[in-house]
């Protein structure tokens, strides 16, 4: 989250004028500044470690992240700090609560494929609705050849007789990565190709149609060929082999007496996992940042502009776009084949509209286009889906088995019907969270300056109006 | 502009120049109301003949293939009810797309959201008629059914008429002249809510999410129209009473707003504001007011199929808009965005294509693709247009604009 503006400000940030940055940078400016954020990681560690369950303190740790992002000091000593709470901080606290290791997880997965979905419609403006289908395509790579699945290709789902020899070995999982990689690039070619001509809205649609044809093909591959598995899904997925000495030798014994707990093989897969997560999304913020500044990034820049003054510049504009949909697919195609490793089950419904949905909405709550942006959305939706929703069905749940009545309304928890279930209503915080944004800050909480200028030319007396076709309409009509 | 709500008909659509609006046209109201009807039984007619004529053709290709059964015999016994069962679902479809059409062609927006102002209509419909079955009012003789579910019509009308002025008003006016990604955006948004809103309100009330619609009149009879003589049996071509109430009433709503739109003052100022609404607002049209009508018409349609919906698949549900809407946003890209003829001409086609694609893929690839391709269908279809025909089958210009 720290690393890629560190990097492009760290430089000059001991010179820089701070009048026109963010209040939290200013408060934190000088050289108080690293002893209360430190202050901050140590004393919410300790309660974090004293309380492993409270969702507040787990809010907190993963603001510190934002708090570091948000120093205007060396970009060294931010990478630092940040590290720190990474590699060091969130396992430790992950020994007393695992959970929390899974939150890192999917924070890091979905952020990788806001990344993967910023730059498509972030930095080459093409609005992908169907974004999910490339995780998808890398998942179900991983689950068909890391499953038995290839021995029942030719048995309807649930007949086929189990074996217990698996067509690949465990350790295929590391090539299969880059063959991910691979077939996510080229399923985004593929979609890209015959779309090319389509912009805007056009786009939006149909690229929302190819998601849905890979669910439903998802769903109804069991025959002719069982590929798929249809609906129930795949498993179980390998995962990857990891050296004894860290699954049953001394390692796991020493971290069940530092925390008091049983630290099993399930354990230790979800430390790996945790880490090669983390390892591939601090990947793609490098490779995304370095892209951004690079000659593909200002063309992709140049035909989310204009396109016309785009091609008549020089910008291939064929190949701009397809390395666009490419590029962002295999992100997010590696990304899948670590999820289905981790969840070692795939099935159809993982990949739904609501999936692509809440990635959209990651990247445009953090900032279209920018990377700590997307990022910082990622870990907002995320968390709000996994754990703040979860969190309140569960107390609604309990509340639900006491005898209390519900203030104001004075009827009993009791029969407060169960599909009011906070988990069941991401589409309606989703839905908000978009209009909201889209209303009152389009460029998201941390926007890119390009499309802060774009955004807000209005702002500015001097600039001409945006568009002066609109000015005039919202100015003669009456109502 | 480029992209005007065409005044109808298909020989217009291709030839009318850019100073068409200038010429005072005088309309006859008789010939407003006969032309389009004209248009949908030459659509109807036209667009059946071709689909069974490719779906003989392919049993006869097809045919030695499997040997377990004759496959033109089947084809050709379930043709006439398919045929019918694809008008129904067109017809539908027609009437959605007139909504994303009317506001297309007003703001060159596409409303993710229609598919979601169609369900609000579908439970404001339900809803209603339970009340009444509530209150024993459903045991009523044949003549008060039908008035019931005309009732029903125009309450899904007006609750989603207002619903889509509404999401207008708070979600989409604010955005107008931002860059064009975000109006979609906020539209997705409000699809999204609408959704959930749906169901919390659902559960709230009555503990669950869907509703059925209650069942009363004589509605599900069916009407024989003729009998197909067979080898040594003889087929009953049959249609529902309500498949037949919802072609008429989907029949009367593409006439009406073909009238609305082509012969009336309001209908020449929504086209004159589609036509270019700077110009519009100098000749004195308040174009706010013309759009926010524009969502009201097009809301008050969706409403209407919603409820013929929830009637035709007795249920209605917070999710069923997002496939329809989907399906009747191709069938409005298929005709021709912007073009009202066209999307009813879309939705025929569409319809017609589902109900095919459903019924024969089956038997055509022996089992190995089922009816569920019949949605992939509607999306290959809605790539292949965009591909190939930006503008549509009835369309004349590109409309895509950046």
């Amino acid at each position: 989250m720290s690393e890629q503006p560190g990097k492009s400000s760290g430089s000059k940030s001991t010179k820089r004028d701070l009048s026109d940055e963010g209040l939290i940078t200013r408060l934190l400016a000088g050289p108080l500044g690293p002893i209360f954020v430190i202050g901050y990681l140590a004393v919410v560690t300790f309660l974090l470690y004293r309380e492993p369950r409270a969702l507040l303190l787990r809010f907190l740790l993963f603001a510190g992240l934002l708090l570091i992002y948000y120093m205007p000091h060396k970009a060294w000593l931010k990478l630092l700090l940040a590290g720190v709470t990474v590699v060091a901080i969130i396992p430790a606290v992950g020994l007393k609560n695992p959970f929390l290791l899974e939150i890192g997880f999917q924070v890091a997965t979905f952020a990788t494929l806001a990344l993967g979905l910023n730059i498509v419609v972030g930095f080459a403006g093409l609005l992908d609705l169907g974004y999910v289908a490339f995780f998808a395509v890398g998942a179900y790579l991983w689950a068909i050849f890391g499953s038995q699945q290839l021995w029942q290709l030719h048995s309807s789902p649930g007949t086929a007789t189990v074996y217990n020899v698996f067509p690949l070995g465990a350790w295929w999982f590391w090539p299969f990565l880059i063959f991910g990689i691979t077939a996510a690039a080229g399923a985004g070619m593929l979609l890209g190709t015959p779309v090319l001509r389509l912009r805007g809205d056009y786009l939006a649609i149909v690229t929302l149609g190819f998601g849905e044809v890979i669910r439903v093909l998802a769903n109804n591959l069991d025959k002719p060929i069982n590929l798929t598995n249809g609906p129930q899904g795949i498993t179980p997925i390998q995962r990857p082999p990891l050296p004894d000495f860290i699954l049953h030798g001394a390692l796991p014994n020493w971290l069940s007496q530092v925390s008091g707990r049983t630290i099993g093989e399930g354990d230790m897969y979800a430390f790996f996992f945790y880490f090669l997560a983390v390892v591939w999304l601090v990947f793609t913020i490098a490779f995304a940042g370095r892209l951004e500044n690079s000659r593909l990034g200002r063309s992709w820049t140049a035909i989310r502009e204009d396109d016309v003054a785009a091609v008549a510049m020089g910008v291939p504009l064929r190949r701009t776009k397809l390395t666009a949909f490419a590029i962002g697919a295999a992100f997010s195609g590696a990304m899948g084949v670590i999820y289905a490793a981790n969840r070692t089950f795939v099935s159809p419904e993982t990949f739904s509209l609501t999936q692509s949905i809440s990635v959209l909405v990651m990247v445009i709550l953090g900032g279209l286009g920018s990377i700590p942006g997307v990022v910082l959305g990622a870990a907002i939706v995320t968390m709000l889906n996994i754990d703040v929703l979860q969190t309140l069905s569960l107390q609604l749940s309990s509340l639900r088995q006491g005898t209390g009545m519900i203030p104001l309304i004075g009827v009993p928890w009791a029969e407060l019907p169960t599909q009011l279930d906070p988990a069941r209503y991401q589409r309606l915080v989703f839905g908000l969270l978009l209009i909201i944004m889209m209303i009152f800050r389009p460029e998201g909480i941390i926007p890119s300056r390009r499309r802060k200028l774009e955004l807000h030319e209005d702002d500015d007396p001097l600039a001409p109006p945006a568009d002066s076709e609109n000015v005039l309409i919202t100015s003669t009509g009456g109502d | 502009m480029t992209n005007p709500i065409d005044a109808g008909g298909a020989a217009a659509v291709s030839t009318m120049p850019a100073s068409a609006p200038l010429r005072v046209r005088r309309t006859n109201p008789i010939k407003e109301i006969l032309r389009p009807l004209g248009q949908l039984l030459i659509f109807v007619l036209g667009s059946s003949i071709v689909m069974a004529l490719i779906t003989v053709a392919l049993a006869l290709i097809l045919r030695p293939t499997r040997d377990d059964m004759d496959m033109l015999q089947i084809t050709l016994i379930l043709l006439p009810q398919v045929l019918i069962d694809g008008l129904v679902l067109g017809f539908m479809y027609a009437t959605i797309a007139l909504g994303y059409t009317m506001v297309y062609g007003v703001l060159e927006f596409i409303n993710f959201a229609h598919g979601e102002i169609f369900m609000f209509g579908a439970f404001a419909g339900v809803e209603l008629l339970l009340w009444i079955e509530r209150t024993n009012g459903l045991d009523v003789g044949n003549l008060a059914a039908y008035g019931l579910i005309i009732v029903a019509i125009i309450v899904g009308m007006v609750i989603s008429g207002l619903l889509a002025i509404t999401t207008e008003r708070l979600a989409y006016r604010p955005l107008r002249g931002a860059p064009r990604l975000i109006p979609l955006i906020s539209a997705i948004g409000v699809s999204f809510f609408l959704q959930d809103m749906m169901r919390f309100m659902q559960s709230a009330i009555n503990g669950d999410f869907y509703r059925t619609f209650p069942d009363f009149g004589p509605f599900g009879k069916r009407i024989t129209l003729f009998s197909m003589p067979l080898d040594d049996r003889t087929i009953d071509i049959a249609i529902q009473v309500k498949s037949l109430i919802i072609i008429i009433v989907a029949i009367i709503m593409l006439v009406g707003l073909n009238y609305l739109v082509n012969a009336t003052r309001l209908g020449k100022a929504i086209r004159s504001v589609a036509q270019d609404q700077r110009t519009s607002s100098l000749m004195g049209i308040n174009v706010n007011r013309i759009i926010a009508l524009t969502f009201l018409i097009g809301g008050a349609l969706g409403g209407a199929a919603g409820v013929l919906f929830a009637f035709k698949f007795t249920r209605a549900d917070p999710y069923m808009g997002f496939l329809p809407g989907l399906k009747a946003f191709t069938a409005a890209v298929l005709g021709g965005i912007g073009n009202i003829t066209g999307a009813m001409l879309g939705g025929i086609v569409l319809g017609l294509l589902e109900s095919f694609a459903a019924a024969y893929l089956s038997i055509f690839t022996n089992g190995a693709m089922g009816a569920e391709y019949k949605d992939i269908l509607a999306f290959a279809i809605l790539i292949l247009i965009l591909v190939f025909r930006p503008s549509g089958l009835l369309g004349s210009k590109t409309t895509q604009k950046a």
